[in-house]
């Protein structure tokens, strides 16, 4: 089995963010960069297929600045067999331009799956996946949380509004992934040593710039400091009459 | 041209509440465009369905019911094919979406046969200079993202619960035309339902949300209760450290690594505020904080705030909350 796994480095969820000089980007200092947490799941499910059907190659894709290698080092750590960067200068806030960058890297190249993080905690764009699929003309599934692959088909799960769809499709296919499909592996100093031995081919790429322009970047209003209405059960009952009376929310 | 397409969602034959949300946001932004711009409303499904007569209340001109035996449930790709055909064949301003599970999924694959860029999950539109112009939150709602759309149609998705229905009647003329074609190779081919009456967190008006000083699962029973003594009306969430911890479904997470959410009132319930749960639910309209730690971050965002054991705040609060719906 031939998996492709498309990655993005991102700001850690603890990063506290800081608007740019520019007024429309984050400030980058002192910031830690991680492997998006939605991708973790799409490498760890890749490589569980490899695993399962005995033989393959997992291909983790990223386009990215030339800081992405780290990231997609962290990808052939957990166990991928080699690793391609489509470096560009920066991300175009179009993520059709992203997805025609990876569709290009992707097209004809025989893989049985092209696996993508559901989102990137960064821009929640939500799109680049399902985008890539339209390009290349391959089916879809998003969000997947349960999966099944046999004879060239396959059977999702993917959460909805109160319930759960059970999606068919056939292979080859594009999934993204969602929390709870597995439990993504840490990479072991065995894996660490290994990954920096791995191929990674370095593409210079240069993404369009796309139909947005950003327009700013802010922080969200501060919220007014609340009130401690009291302390224990005692203050239960003043508590209910401020959402009624002031707040208007019962 | 300035008309808006305003895709909606069925389900069971029955048009969805979050659709009421999108119709309202396209009016708003077809009437942003032009005075005489129209709102045409689109809903995909095997037959007639229920509700689709009311969408002219709030602001449709037109409602049409695109139909095709494998359209009962989701069909991504025929749904697509039919929607893009729509767009075509009619020169729209903009495309708009809920950015529910089904509208996350549909409109990067109509943006991307578009070739257009896709703004999802929005929280504000606007018009400048004839260009649309959309706020989203970005890092998990620690900043907003304004944008610009160059050209048309603009394709969004709204975020649910910002755009609240408002009533604007027109007249809503109903219209259904039968669509040909395959249904697309990707199949759902059942919905496993949650328990009636569970809310999503995502769409619920009220969420009680729980976290590590729940203690254990089992005590999630506390805040179940109290979301009970909304009458239907609040969905139960969870910080990501009980997710992880495995004590709540993935399906519940609130926060960066979770779902954003935007109701109308959030209880958070021993849940210290960690900055990226912080994240998730800072847009609520009002935050109650409930914690036995008086230090603890949560109570900076908290509207209202009371100190003391959640085990005993929490079902006296329940037994208040069923007085009023009692």
């Amino acid at each position: 089995m031939k998996i492709a796994v498309c990655i993005k480095r991102v700001p850690d969820s603890e990063t506290r963010v800081k608007i740019a000089s520019d007024g429309k980007s984050i400030d980058e200092a002192g910031v830690k960069f991680i492997l998006n947490p939605y991708d973790e799941f799409a490498v760890e499910e890749a490589l569980r297929l490899k695993e399962k059907a005995g033989t393959g190659e997992v291909v983790v894709v990223a386009l990215g600045s030339v800081a992405a290698q780290e990231t997609i080092r962290t990808a052939l750590a957990m166990g991928a067999d080699r690793g391609v960067l489509l470096q560009s200068q920066g991300l175009p806030p179009d993520g059709l331009e992203t997805a025609k960058g990876l569709a290009a890297e992707l097209k004809d190249a025989g893989f049985d799956l092209i696996l993508f993080g559901k989102m990137a905690i960064d821009d929640y764009n939500h799109q680049v996946g399902p985008m890539v699929a339209e390009l290349l003309d391959l089916p879809c599934v998003t969000t997947v949380a349960h999966l099944e692959i046999a004879g060239g088909r396959g059977t999702a799960e993917r959460e909805i509004e109160g319930g759960v769809e059970v999606v068919e499709f056939p292979l080859p296919a594009v999934l993204t992934t969602d929390k709870g499909l597995n439990e993504p592996r840490y990479p072991a100093l065995k894996g660490i040593m290994a990954a920096k031995k791995k191929p990674l081919e370095v593409k210079l790429t240069a993404p369009g710039p796309g139909a947005l322009e950003i327009i700013a970047l802010t922080l969200p209003p501060e919220r007014q400091a609340g009130k401690i209405v009291g302390e224990g059960s005692a203050a239960v009952a003043e508590l209910v009459r401020l959402l009624r009376e002031e707040a208007k929310v019962l | 041209m300035s008309n808006v397409l305003a895709v909606l969602e069925q389900r069971d034959g029955a048009i969805r509440k979050v659709s009421h949300e999108v119709v309202t946001g396209a009016r708003r932004l077809a009437d942003a465009l032009a005075a005489s711009a129209g709102v045409e409303a689109l809903v995909l499904a095997a037959g007639t369905v229920r509700g689709a007569d009311q969408l002219g209340a709030f602001g449709a001109d037109k409602v049409i019911t695109l139909t095709h035996p494998g359209f009962g449930m989701y069909a991504p790709e025929g749904y697509a094919r039919a929607i893009v055909d729509r767009v075509n064949a009619a020169n729209f301003g903009a495309v708009v979406f809920a950015a529910s599970a089904t509208g996350k999924d549909l409109a990067p694959r109509v943006a991307a046969r578009l070739g257009r860029p896709l703004v999802q999950d929005i929280t504000d539109v606007s018009v400048a200079g004839g260009a649309v112009i959309a706020i989203r939150p970005v890092y998990a709602g620690k900043a907003l993202l304004k944008v610009r759309v160059v050209g048309s149609p603009a394709v969004l998705s709204l975020r649910p619960n910002v755009f609240t229905p408002v009533h604007r009647p027109k007249a809503g003329a109903q219209e259904s035309v039968p669509v040909g074609g395959s249904a697309g190779r990707v199949v759902v081919t059942q919905i496993k339902a949650a328990p009636a009456g569970t809310l999503d967190v995502a769409e619920a008006p009220i969420i009680v949300s729980g976290g590590r000083g729940l203690k254990e699962p089992a005590n999630f029973t506390v805040l179940e209760q109290l979301a009970a003594a909304f009458g239907g009306r609040a969905a139960v969430g969870a910080s990501r450290a009980v997710v992880d911890a495995g004590w709540r479904p993935h399906a519940d997470q609130v926060g960066q690594t979770g779902k954003t959410v935007s109701p109308t009132l959030y209880v958070a319930v021993g849940i210290s505020g960690a900055i990226q749960h912080l994240a998730g639910m800072r847009t609520s309209k009002v935050i109650v904080a409930i914690n036995k730690d008086k230090d603890a971050p949560i109570f900076k965002v908290a509207d209202y705030g009371i100190v003391g054991d959640l085990f005993e705040v929490v079902p006296k609060l329940t037994e208040e909350i069923k007085k009023l719906h009692g």
